[in-house]
């Protein structure tokens, strides 16, 4: 019992951040739809659910965002693998590059998709413009770095030797992947997979980009509910059929990733030289790249071309000061401007995740001694996933309508935006740290203790050292989580200081193929910075912070 | 091993630099935006303080005009963009009890009875310049007041149909004809505000039969996308080396944004219209309502009017504001738009929009 208190005693700073910027929000925005003119309707939100439109949305929400987390995790075991135990040349830069579509801005990727897919583009003979396909390829695409990055960073920090130690005794590699290297990374597979599930089941831009209005998934038609026809009850029913969906495969996802004994061997790993057996992996990665490469390359391209020809006009535009070819300035500030505001707050948002996601890491993975610390344990879990699995514009309105008076009067805050996107971000980080911490034997701990270390020092050599790389993996995650970040951010941020996607929204919302031009270049160098800030920290991996 | 800890220390430097350097930024915004009321009191006698402006996020205007108007008033503008136009109406709606804002721009005629039914407007009459009383709204023109007006149109290629040698359309009609099967893209009425105002048009067009046209312009091959720019860059013969489909649906103003040696190759079909009318009002419960009058004020004169093509692609509603050369000659307004009343919008959106995806998911 004292150790259940003394773990919701460590839990309280977190939970109430999360209580402010999440619970109250969502319930207050939930509410309006429940009450009608000041009476209390939950009737005409039940009757909501019966409508056969919201099945159907239901459905496909389901199982377009099943298939997509699926092959995002299918595709992404081999890459990871290849990026994270191989000793490829040039893996840190291809790393870095894996996470730029993460930060594209969905209606740029949609178009970039749709003139490789479209009627007259490179694959336009399959015929996939506009239908699921298109939606679970897009999908995929965006979220194959969050398989590679989160499983990776475990895998990488996992002990070679038992897998050696069976290969020595007669397993073939196939028998040592699933007895001995799959188990082990259970936790993180499953982990990611549950965060690229809910990333897919909100998704909002590439479905309705690539989908067009044909298929409507629930965030998709909780938008159009809200704003366009203005019916709060069914949005509110919608939100809340979504909240019970998503706590329930939560559970389910805690079940899968629960293992008996989490404890496995870590060390800091050093990558193993490229062998004969390693080329089926290896052409399977370089084919994947390729393919994901596609619809990059495609968008490069455009934007060095004005008028069919090749030219740098587009990149020489970005840094005026807001004025493009015909003196019409679609901007308000460069977007030079813009990338300062955006790495700025992605700084905030990356140490305000990467604080918050290692404390939620701490208190969820330490050792749990009865049923009842676990259950609270796997609750607290589920409760830091939650932002993610909750539309947008549910918890943006949110915002308005409850954090508007004093104690809480965020409205205003110039803080609001990299808050949003920290909690958004925060998952990630959680979920690529927790596996590792998890894998940590709790012997350690107790063996430093005994020695005499306090417990910040047992921390500090026990734990650290293990943590440090998935760490950074993670930093770099919620990093390009907020430079690429939309949705909140166009709903919280001042005018006076956009971040770069919205800037990129900006022009392509003004006609003119100068703007088109732009928003192009200026896509290109924000997906180019982020490969540039990652392979950054790549460098600054310390290789054998264990040894001291 | 120093090595080591010599770049394990460097990356907690930098990342602790990086992490001071931001947070400084964020208090240098901060002290920027509360200045203001500082600066302004130093600059003229009547100490005005700040006019928030709640907008959309297509809201631009010259900076030296706005400079102007802060040095004339002593007030400081400050903006804050709300997302797309429904987005901004339902944030009116929501917050029409404690405003986020002192005064709002950017609703238009398909969103204004929302916000205006929530109370969210106080009331306002400036004297308007001449012209623009025939934009003012039926109900709600002591509410809200016009800025600017632009009209959604059908929008050909027409350098593509000379090479072709078609006859390019005129009508709604047309699009629905066979000579036309699989050139017409337009952005979803759910999903795009331009989307939206086609389709009013085309409901204005054929009233209770809209379905029918519907019907008949999806045989016909139609393309429905989500927005505007994934069908004028994505699917618009004029808009991307990819497009193959040489009629969208745009603005009236797009032809001037397609012009090559003197002559635009776009032009808007004058009898697909339906006009949206964007305004301003003052927000009930504002903390400066003088200052949110004067800003209204502010956007009727013949300088901002004259401004607006430039800067936000519409038409001023002021007469004796100047429009500029290449509009004058290719951004032609149409006569006759299509209209419906904005209450009767209000009243069967979600109806109509229900039936609608009805039709098109088919």
């Amino acid at each position: 019992m004292r150790r259940i208190i003394g773990l919701l005693a460590l839990a309280a700073a977190p939970v109430a951040v999360l209580g402010v910027l999440f619970v109250l929000p969502v319930t207050g925005m939930v509410a309006e739809g429940f009450w009608v003119d000041g009476d209390f309707d939950p009737r005409g939100v039940l009757d909501v659910l019966a409508r056969p439109r919201v099945h159907r949305v239901a459905w496909f929400t389901l199982w377009s965002s099943g298939a997509a987390t699926l092959l995002s995790v299918l595709l992404g075991l081999p890459l990871a693998f290849a990026l994270h135990r191989l000793a490829l040349p040039g893996r840190g830069a291809i790393r870095a590059a894996l996470l730029v579509p993460f930060v594209l801005p969905t209606v740029v990727v949609g178009v970039a998709f749709r003139q490789l897919l479209g009627e007259g583009g490179l694959l336009g003979f399959l015929g996939l413009d506009g239908t699921p396909v298109a939606i679970v390829a897009g999908l995929v695409f965006f979220n194959v770095a969050v398989v590679v990055r989160a499983v990776g960073a475990a895998w990488e920090s996992l002990d070679p030797r038992p897998a050696e130690a069976a290969a020595a005794l007669g397993a073939s590699p196939v028998q040592v992947l699933r007895t001995v290297t799959l188990p082990a990374l259970r936790p993180a597979i499953v982990g990611a997979a549950s965060i690229v599930f809910l990333f897919c089941a909100t998704a909002f831009g590439i479905v309705l980009t690539l989908g067009g209005v044909r298929y409507a998934t629930v965030e998709t038609e909780i938008y159009l509910l809200t704003t366009t026809v203005f019916d709060l009850q069914a949005a509110a029913a919608l939100s809340v059929l979504q909240l019970v969906v998503v706590v329930g495969l939560l559970a389910v996802s805690a079940r899968l990733r629960f293992v008996p004994d989490a404890t496995t061997q870590r060390t800091t790993a050093r990558p193993r030289r490229i062998r004969p057996g390693d080329w089926p992996v290896l052409l399977f990665t370089a084919a994947l790249l390729a393919i994901l490469a596609l619809p990059i390359v495609g968008l490069v391209a455009g934007s060095f071309q004005v008028d069919g020809a090749w030219s740098l006009a587009n990149y020489r535009a970005l840094g005026g000061d807001g004025e493009s070819r015909d003196g019409t300035g679609a901007l308000l500030v460069p977007v030079t401007t813009a990338l300062g505001v955006s790495l700025r707050t992605a700084v905030d948002a990356t140490w305000m995740a990467l604080a918050m996601g290692l404390a939620v890491s701490l208190i969820v993975t330490r050792r749990s001694h009865t049923p009842a610390e676990r259950r609270v344990r796997s609750v607290l879990d589920g409760f830091f996933m939650l932002p993610l699995g909750v539309s947008a514009v549910t918890l943006g309105f949110g915002f308005l309508i409850t954090l508007d008076r004093p104690p809480v009067d965020l409205r205003d805050s110039a803080l609001l935006v990299p808050m949003a996107q920290a909690l958004v971000a925060l998952p990630l980080v959680v979920r690529t740290i927790a596996p590792v911490l998890a894998g940590i034997d709790d012997r350690q701990r107790q063996a430093a203790a005994s020695l005499g270390a306090p417990p910040w020092r047992a921390l500090l050599t026990v734990d650290l050292p293990v943590v440090w790389k998935p760490l950074l993996a993670a930093s770099g995650f919620a990093f390009a989580a907020s430079l690429g970040e939309f949705g909140a951010t166009s709903f919280l941020a001042r005018d006076d200081n956009p971040t770069v996607p919205v800037v990129i929204f900006r022009l392509l919302g003004h006609p003119g193929e100068m703007n088109y031009g732009m928003a192009l270049a200026a896509s290109v160098v924000l997906a180019t910075t982020t490969a540039v800030v990652m392979l950054a920290v790549e460098r600054l991996r310390v290789p054998s912070v264990g040894s001291f | 091993m120093n090595h080591v800890r010599m770049r394990a220390v460097a990356a907690v430097l930098l990342t602790t630099s990086l992490g001071a350097c931001s947070l400084m930024g964020t208090e240098d915004d901060g002290t920027a935006t509360e200045s203001p009321a500082t600066s302004s009191g130093e600059t003229t006698s009547e100490a005005a303080g700040t006019v928030v402006l709640v907008t959309h996020e297509s809201f631009s205007l010259p900076k030296k005009l706005v400079k102007a108007f802060e040095e004339e008033t002593g007030y400081d503008l400050e903006v804050r963009a709300a997302g797309d136009a429904g987005t901004l109406a339902t944030k009116l709606s929501l917050t029409a009890d404690n405003p986020i804002g002192d005064a709002a721009f950017g609703v238009d005629n398909t969103f204004a009875s929302r916000p205006i039914e929530a109370g969210a407007f106080a009331a306002f009459e400036p004297e308007l310049p001449e012209g623009a009383e025939e934009y003012a709204l039926e109900e709600g023109a002591d509410r809200l007041t016009p800025i600017d007006n632009a009209s959604v149109c059908v929008n050909i290629d027409k350098a593509w149909f000379a090479a072709q040698g078609i006859e390019p359309p005129q009508t709604l009609e047309d699009l629905a004809d066979p000579a036309f099967k699989d050139l017409f893209v337009t952005p979803g009425a759910t999903t795009s505000s331009p989307g939206m105002a086609f389709f009013l048009a085309t409901l204005a067009a054929f009233g209770e039969s809209w379905r029918d046209y519907w019907t008949q312009l999806l045989d016909n091959g139609t393309k429905v996308v989500d927005g505007w720019e994934d069908a004028y860059y994505g699917d618009f013969t004029a808009g991307s080396d990819k497009g193959t489909r040489p009629i969208v649906v745009s603005y009236d103003s797009s032809p001037a944004f397609t012009v090559e040696g003197g002559e635009s190759t776009t032009a808007a079909l004058l009898d697909t219209c339906f006009r949206q009318v964007e305004y301003a009002g003052v927000l009930e419960g504002a903390d400066n309502p003088d200052g949110a009058e004067a800003l209204i004020e502010w956007m009727l004169t013949d300088e901002v009017q004259s401004a607006l093509p430039e800067s936000m692609y519409v038409f001023p509603v002021s007469e004796s504001a100047t429009v500029p050369e290449d509009w004058a000659k290719f951004a032609v307004q149409p006569a006759h738009p299509y209209e419906v009343a904005p209450g009767s919008i209000a009243e069967n959106r979600e109806q109509w929009l229900t039936e609608w995806t009805d039709v098109i998911t088919r």
